[in-house]
């Protein structure tokens, strides 16, 4: 027999909810249409909590915490939208459009890039902190696809995509700090790559023009995501 | 084996080997070492080889005597006296004067207060049995802890003990020991593991390492204890590659201890077993974070995971898993033998116990060194540190490394304990603490740890990568007197979002030696920034 799945009642900005015992705070808001931003978060892949926009403060908890992670519990009371929040979230766009060469005018995903996006969404007008102009490289060593370090904000979609969904982890994540870079096998050209399979997950769930197809207009350069849930649950329901 | 037979395999350890008239205890921990107290040790034995006194003196390698800054250090028993700065050259002299007057120009004054004013616990047995015998150490009632917590402690006692003890965790942020015993014993599975965090990377920092190069049993033997007392039976040493000759030590005393049944299968003849290994960290100071610990145990990139779930519940392979900090394991033994009450009967009402500290930077007296907390950064400073040299004045102490921060002098009648330290912008840590004098420019000082912060970043959390490395630039722009007060605005705006966005640990703390030189020492960034000028004289100001 199934154990019983919990359910537990919280409030989300005043808002009565409620979520499974398994579930998040993010998962139970978007339910409930409230938006919390998210950049390295994606239906489909294991959360990480590494980008944190999707920061919320919880009354009683000194710390801000990621909605993406943190499981529900009973009485919580989540805010998303405070002041404090909502300035940390531009901080947090801000720097990452210092770190790299983040230049929309010249970016094949003008247009359809969720980093972009955000700073729509979130009301960054300009970056305030200085840019930081690193000298990056382009790899378009393979058939069909282009890395371009410039424009990746390391949020390690495309790691754990090749490695949990297509099951190759062609990609990881060398070096450290402000140095850390994606990477193709052991540091080799993707062209010359024996672990990828060119599936294109990850240039489809690529947030920017990190990761981008060859040869196709720039209108039709737009990436498909919807395929990550399906995989999931085709994947679960087999087991 | 049981309590009888450890007692009887002291016993008989002593008597096999005759108490020599003369032993020359020499120290080989790395400080010592460093400085050739191997080559004094060899000269020593060579000299005696000559005169052919090899029965009445032995040069016995020991643990770590803390006085760092006069290594080579050496004790002479049963005279009792210490040399300090000895050379090869020495040799002849010090056998010479073996039971008659000792070599004066060498004598270290035992009598001093940084001698006298410390309190051993843990570094009981340092600088007196050989890192590298077993028996050594249980001739100093050595795994009588282990064998009376077998034999007579249900795990429920055992942790009830170190409860009752108020022992706080010595890596830094000192969370009750007791807790998280109790919690690691409640989580559910028959799967546990015990972890040992001795990837001690703060600058200026070798506590974790004295400790593991001059006993390690004592550590061996905690964990062992805690082990029994959660229920684990598998446990890992994480040693950071840097501290080769700890891990030698380590493996040995790990094989030693194995041989005598009193790790491995079945130990002390009871049906508890605890495995030990070692796993080398590759030197990412990250790795002390323990979420990144167990990634990197686990094979995989040390990288930090949000919390909760904590460890305790979901660590090593999922499974419940204890940290603790190598100093924590090692006060675990002498709690247990003594009780719990004896242990919270010294240090404050909420700060129990010793602390170990790494006196460094400038003080006369550096080196290591035991006291009870609740004592004041005065005595720690001036009474054992020996004060500032050079007829220079103090100016700060910064504690706790990266996460630390400077403490100025108003403050130095304040004791030393967790809530104190982090009341003035401080903290614990896990014991370095480098003490500056007017020479020190406080903006190159909260530079140095920032620049230290950003080539130590794992790179997963945006704040902590892109933060620390906006921040030092800042921090370089004012060093070099490039920066506006716009500037300094930003610096901090960005000391605040970094440490309240950041994933772990090490960019939660990053800003705080920022914050807390910009809190007591402000107008030294304003001279930078205004009047292009570095009041201490160690910026480079560019034209």
């Amino acid at each position: 027999m199934n154990q019983p799945v919990r359910v537990k009642t919280l409030k989300i900005d005043d808002r009565d909810v409620s979520g499974r015992e398994d579930e998040t705070i993010l998962e139970v808001a978007r339910q409930n249409g409230i938006f919390i931003p998210t950049l390295c978060n994606l239906e489909g892949l294991t959360p990480i909590g590494a980008c944190r926009l999707c920061l919320v403060e919880i009354k009683g908890v000194s710390r801000l915490l990621p909605a993406c992670v943190t499981r529900v519990e009973e009485g919580m009371e989540v805010y998303t939208q405070s002041e404090r929040l909502q300035k940390y979230r531009r901080m947090v766009l801000e720097l990452l459009f210092s770190e790299r060469n983040h230049i929309c005018s010249v970016c094949v995903v003008n247009g359809h890039c969720e980093l972009q996006n955000m700073a729509q969404i979130l009301g960054m007008t300009h970056v305030s902190v200085p840019y930081r102009f690193p000298r990056l490289p382009v790899d378009a060593s393979h058939e069909r696809f282009v890395v371009d370090h410039n424009r990746c904000i390391l949020c390690t979609r495309c790691v754990r995509v090749c490695d949990e969904i297509e099951g190759a982890h062609t990609w990881d994540v060398m070096g450290r700090g402000i140095d850390s870079r994606v990477i193709t096998d052991l540091s080799q050209p993707w062209g010359e790559s024996e672990t990828c399979t060119s599936c294109g997950k990850c240039v489809n769930v690529c947030p920017t023009g990190a990761l981008f197809e060859k040869g196709k207009p720039v209108s039709e350069r737009l990436k498909k995501r919807q395929f990550l849930p399906y995989l999931t649950m085709m994947r679960e329901e087999r087991r | 084996m049981t309590p009888e037979e450890l007692r009887r395999l002291a016993e008989s350890h002593e008597e096999a080997r005759p108490e020599p008239r003369h032993r020359i205890k020499i120290c080989v921990a790395a400080g010592c070492l460093s400085a050739g107290s191997d080559r004094v040790r060899e000269a020593l034995q060579n000299e005696i080889a000559q005169r052919g006194l090899e029965s009445e003196c032995e040069v016995k390698g020991v643990g770590c005597l803390g006085l760092c800054t006069a290594g080579p250090l050496m004790l002479v028993e049963p005279d009792g006296v210490m040399y300090q700065g000895v050379t090869e050259q020495d040799a002849p002299a010090i056998v010479e004067s073996l039971g008659k007057k000792p070599v004066e120009q060498l004598v270290c004054p035992s009598d001093m207060s940084f001698f006298t004013k410390q309190y051993k616990i843990v570094l009981e047995n340092s600088g007196v049995i050989d890192p590298e015998k077993i028996e050594d150490y249980i001739a100093r009632d050595g795994y009588t802890a282990l064998a009376r917590v077998l034999e007579e402690m249900t795990p429920q006692e055992v942790i009830d003990e170190i409860t009752r003890s108020g022992l706080r965790g010595r890596g830094g942020a000192g969370y009750p020991t007791g807790l998280k015993w109790s919690t690691v014993a409640k989580a559910g599975g028959s799967r546990k593991f015990v972890i040992c965090n001795a990837d001690e990377g703060d600058p200026g920092a070798f506590m974790d390492r004295s400790v593991l190069e001059s006993d390690p049993h004592r550590v061996l033997e905690g964990m062992a204890i805690a082990a029994y007392a959660v229920g684990a039976s598998q446990g890992f040493l994480y040693v950071r590659a840097e501290y080769p000759l700890a891990v030698k030590r380590l493996r040995t005393a790990i094989r030693q201890a194995e041989r005598l049944g009193l790790l491995g299968n079945n130990i002390c003849g009871t049906t508890f077993s605890f495995h030990v290994d070692i796993r080398l960290g590759a030197g990412a100071f990250v790795c002390g974070e323990e979420t990144a610990l167990i990634a990197s145990i686990e094979g995989k990139r040390g990288q930090p995971r949000p919390r909760p779930p904590y460890p305790a519940e979901y660590g090593l392979w999922g499974y419940p898993t204890l940290i603790n900090n190598v100093e924590t394991f090692a006060n675990v033994a002498p709690i247990i033998r003594n009780g719990g009450d004896w242990f919270a009967s010294i240090g404050t009402e909420k700060s129990k116990g010793t602390k170990v500290f790494a006196l460094a930077g400038r003080v006369r007296n550096t080196g290591l060194i035991e006291v009870p907390m609740g004592i004041t950064l005065r005595e720690i400073i001036f009474d054992i540190g020996g004060g500032i040299p050079d007829g220079h004045r103090f100016k700060a102490v910064q504690t706790g490394g990266p996460s630390g921060g400077c403490i100025p002098e108003q403050y130095l009648d304040m004791p030393v304990d967790y809530e104190s330290l982090a009341k003035v912008g401080s903290i614990m840590g896990s014991g370095g603490m480098i003490v500056m004098d007017e020479t020190s420019c406080m903006v190159d000082v909260a530079k140095f740890f920032m620049d230290f912060c950003v080539s130590e970043s794992c790179g997963k959390c945006v704040p902590c990568r892109v933060g620390t490395a906006q921040m030092y630039h800042l921090l370089n722009k004012i060093t070099s007197g490039e920066a506006t007060m716009e500037d300094l605005a930003l610096l901090e705006e960005l000391c605040d979002m970094v440490k309240y966005t950041s994933l772990c640990g090490l960019g939660q703390t990053a800003p705080n030696p920022v914050l807390s030189t910009l809190q007591y020492f402000r107008e030294e960034y304003i001279a930078h920034i205004v009047d292009k000028q570095c009041p201490a004289g160690v910026c480079q100001m560019r034209q």
